[in-house]
């Protein structure tokens, strides 16, 4: 069999992956669940969006082909199509049987989301409970097969119309999911009538989606002037002109970041402060993990700490302590009690290596939480109770709390550059050059005249020291904790956070952040988008799965650790190995 | 008195005897090879010398103090660096990187400092790098320039070798330890390393231990030379007393068959 032609087996094979898929989206519930939340006004809603989008992926993956450098890869041909229509046509049809299946067996003892309604909404019938099979059959498999050759028909446009025809349906998507957004800051500007005209119950209405998909249309076939103008400003040959230019940028920043929580009212501000204290003790995790390279799955141990210290030395209801101090006044403790804690957790756990450090700080984390749950520390902590009337932040004129999100939002913010100064000034140091070193190749940064030990002891004080004034800012936010708020699920998702945008690196970690907990939402805080409550572990799943697949070393990765994932590709010889596979030797020749 | 004196080591792993009741000494300025067949614990004598084994038994005196049980790190701040059979660079870091971390037992500033930019830790970081550029200049062109900001990985094997003995030097070593220094490398290559190890005593101070199969090296860098046999010191002296030692020969080689009957 040569490369590129048509490969039948793999078709099916992509087709029934495809069909499963969607079966699986239509079992958990989510057609149900979001068919109700238009995306755009009497067209498409958030149900069918949600199953559908895999189907012209797959169209479109099937036909991909790994090429070689140096080798021709085979022109796109109209088989492409074909292949996309036959993933569709398997897909939709494998849809179709659980239709069937459903209709004529009730299956909800079982799979609960598996009901008549689902039965009418996949076959785009009216009725309940006499849904229209034959009709169903054929809307249902010839979307899907449209949509599947639709993926497959993008690989024979130039890759500029390819990238004009994804980003433009995207932006429609995005511009429909973000309805609160936009709406909100058009809204602060006083433009609430432009508001109504561009939305209808969170749709988009017709006329402004097909203007956003033409503007998407255009602008994303523009290469990428306007960043790369930023960039050319901020590098200006004459030092006093950058010097002027970065100035002019960080004041530009300033204001935005002051006049951001304003404009974007207390619910988003609200958002943005969860997503700050998440990312706080996301560049905490970054540096134990991506710069030590230790992996610690116990981090929100010293969230907790950090948390319970402030909140026992500050509320009134401590019963344990009772000089109520002002929360500023807790800080240094903090940062105390956070150091000591690392030193705590870290000393006995640190000589153990990779799974071993894992499972062992996956112990910590638990025995801090139930700690502070037990009966026998209740007279300190509370127990389950928790600990409530936690003051706020005073600030002279007032006292900021959790119902003043736009300064949670500052402190948040504030915290957050102190602690990428921290990551990057440790990074580019004596003490970050030995933590990449031990990450490497431990044994050696030993022979080499690097205490291990005091080195992991290090960046486990640094990454306890930052979750603890997260945790400070949290209590202060939230006004009452508990050690239900500390659960496992946080450590993971901060973790996750950190592998998503990518090990190592501050900008991607910040970036990961933004996409995981301030647009899908932190494990029990809404993010932008609140329609997927419940799905939202699902999603993390998901993406986390596809990451490691498709790009291990995150959205924006450290230049150090995607040399360390593709170091085979970089290096000659292995390139040379790998294209030794599929060149036969010929036999007579010349 | 000797730079490094070593009495009755012996190490085991299981049943193996890897070193078994070695004595060796070497006096400061001094090259000296250690040879012998393959398994004949030349590498294992190494690692307890650096401290990633401790030894069963024996005593390490270095400048007069038994480091034999010290951890890797303090040994090396004591002034022994070595390098490795098989090149153990960071592959990620940068050829400059490499020799900036060895430089870690010779600095001392700390996490504060490097937050706040101290005057004393943009000196300190300063000095680090120009020492590290220093040290890689010893190895004339081949390391400098654009290489510097090169990772390791990409380096050619020659210089990969060449990156580890300058990452061993960086520490500031009074006793450096060299394992196979020329494995891989092309007669010409190899005459070119021949020479710089021959010239680390009078320009570095360094006094040289050199693991090595190449006969034609050891003869032209060796001051003395030791024979190894399954853990066993066979033969110590000049190269030319040491070839033509028969016990040598026979290690080597095998007892000849006229011997044996």
């Amino acid at each position: 069999m040569t490369r590129g032609e048509f490969d039948l087996r793999k078709v099916i094979r992509a087709g029934l992956i495809t069909g499963l898929v969607l079966c699986f989206i239509a079992a958990i519930g989510m057609v149900e669940d979001f068919d109700s939340r238009m995306m755009v006004t009497g067209i498409l809603s958030l149900g069918f969006l949600a199953l559908f989008w895999y189907v012209p992926l797959a169209g479109y993956n099937v036909g991909k082909e790994t090429v070689l450098e140096g080798m021709e890869a085979h022109p796109p041909t109209r088989q492409h199509i074909l292949a996309g229509l036959l993933v569709g046509l398997i897909g939709g049809t494998v849809l179709f049987g659980l239709v069937l299946v459903v209709h004529f067996r009730d299956l909800r003892r079982v799979f609960i989301r598996l009901s008549p309604l689902l039965v009418e909404l996949l076959t785009f019938s009216d009725n309940v409970a006499n849904p229209n099979l034959g009709r169903g059959a054929v809307a249902l498999i010839g979307i899907s097969a449209a949509l599947g050759a639709i993926g497959g028909a993008l690989h024979l446009v130039s890759p500029v119309l390819r990238r004009r025809i994804v980003v433009a349906p995207a932006a429609v998507i995005a511009f429909a999911l973000l309805e609160d957004v936009v709406g909100q800051i058009l809204r602060s500007f006083g433009l609430s009538s432009l508001v109504r005209q561009l939305y209808r119950n969170g749709a988009v209405r017709l006329i402004p989606a097909i203007v956003v998909l033409g503007l998407a249309f255009y602008l994303a076939g523009r290469e990428r002037k306007e960043t790369s103008r930023v960039r050319d400003f901020l590098a200006a040959e004459d030092p006093k002109q950058r010097t002027k230019n970065s100035l002019i940028v960080g004041v530009i920043a300033a204001v935005v970041i002051i006049a951001a929580p304003w404009v974007l009212g207390s619910l988003l501000s609200e958002i943005l402060a969860t997503t700050g204290i998440f990312l706080l003790m996301a560049l905490g995790l970054n540096i134990v993990v991506g710069f030590a390279g230790l992996l610690d799955l116990g981090y929100v141990a010293f969230f907790a700490v950090g948390a319970y210290t402030s909140a026992v030395l500050s509320s009134p209801l401590s019963p344990f302590f009772k000089p109520e101090w002002p929360w500023w006044y807790t800080l240094p403790f903090v940062v105390v009690v956070g150091v000591f804690a690392g030193i705590m957790v870290g000393t006995p756990v640190i000589r153990l290596r990779g799974d071993y450090l894992a499972i062992v700080t996956l112990g910590f984390g638990e025995i801090v939480r139930i700690t502070f749950l037990s009966d026998a520390a209740a007279p300190w902590f509370g127990g389950a109770g928790g600990i409530r009337q936690i003051p706020g932040i005073p600030l002279g004129f007032d006292t900021i709390s959790g119902s003043d999100p736009q300064y949670i939002f500052y402190f948040a913010f504030a915290l957050l550059l102190l602690a990428a100064w921290v990551s990057h000034a440790l990074l580019n140091s004596r003490v970050g050059r030995a933590w990449t070193a031990m990450r490497e190749d431990e044994s050696v940064a030993e022979v080499m005249g690097i205490d291990t030990v005091r080195s992991k002891l290090s960046a486990f004080i640094v990454g306890a020291v930052l979750a603890a004034l997260g945790g400070a800012l949290f209590s202060a936010k939230l006004g009452s904790i508990f050690p239900t708020s500390f659960e496992l699920l946080i450590s993971i998702v901060i973790l996750v956070v950190v592998i998503v945008g990518g090990m190592g690196n501050i900008i991607g970690v910040a970036v990961g952040a933004v996409v995981l907990i301030g647009v899908l939402g932190g494990p029990r805080q809404p993010g932008l988008l609140q329609e997927f409550g419940e799905f939202k572990l699902l999603i993390y799943g998901v993406i986390l799965v596809y990451m490691m697949l498709q790009r291990p070393e995150g959205l924006v990765p450290s230049v150090r650790r995607q040399r360390e994932l593709h170091q085979d590709e970089f290096t000659q010889d292995a390139w040379l190995d790998k294209a030794g596979d599929f060149t036969e030797p010929t036999a007579g020749g010349s | 008195m000797a730079l490094l004196q070593i009495n009755g080591l012996r190490k085991s792993f299981g049943g193996v005897r890897a070193l078994d009741r070695v004595d060796f000494h070497i006096d400061a300025g001094e090259v000296v090879s250690v040879i012998g067949p393959n398994g004949a614990g030349k590498t294992s004598f190494f690692n307890v010398i650096s401290g990633m084994y401790p030894p069963d038994e024996g005593e390490i005196v270095f400048e007069g103090v038994d480091i034999s049980g010290w951890e890797p790190h303090d040994i090396t701040r004591g002034g022994i660096a070595r390098t490795f059979q098989n090149v153990r660079l960071f592959p990620n870091m940068t050829v400059l990187e490499n020799v900036m971390v060895a430089q870690h037992c010779r600095t001392r500033q700390g996490m504060m400092p490097a937050i706040f930019r101290t005057k004393a830790f943009r000196q300190e970081e300063a000095e680090i790098e120009e020492r590290a550029q220093e040290i890689l200049s010893f190895f004339g062109s081949r390391l400098v320039g654009y290489r510097f900001d090169q990772p390791a990985f990409m380096l050619s094997y020659a210089n990969r070798r060449r990156l580890e003995i300058a990452r061993a030097m960086a520490t500031q070593p009074r006793l450096l330890m060299l394992d196979e220094p020329v494995a891989g490398m092309n007669p010409r290559e190899t005459a070119e390393l021949t020479g710089l190890i021959s010239r680390m005593p009078a320009e570095r101070g360094l006094t040289v231990i050199v693991i090595e199969h190449d006969m034609k090296v050891v003869r032209d860098v060796s001051h003395r030379v030791v024979v190894l046999d399954h853990g066993v010191k066979i033969a110590e002296g000049s190269y030319e007393d040491v070839s033509n030692n028969e016990d040598v020969i026979e290690a080597y080689l095998g007892r000849p068959a006229k011997d044996r009957a």
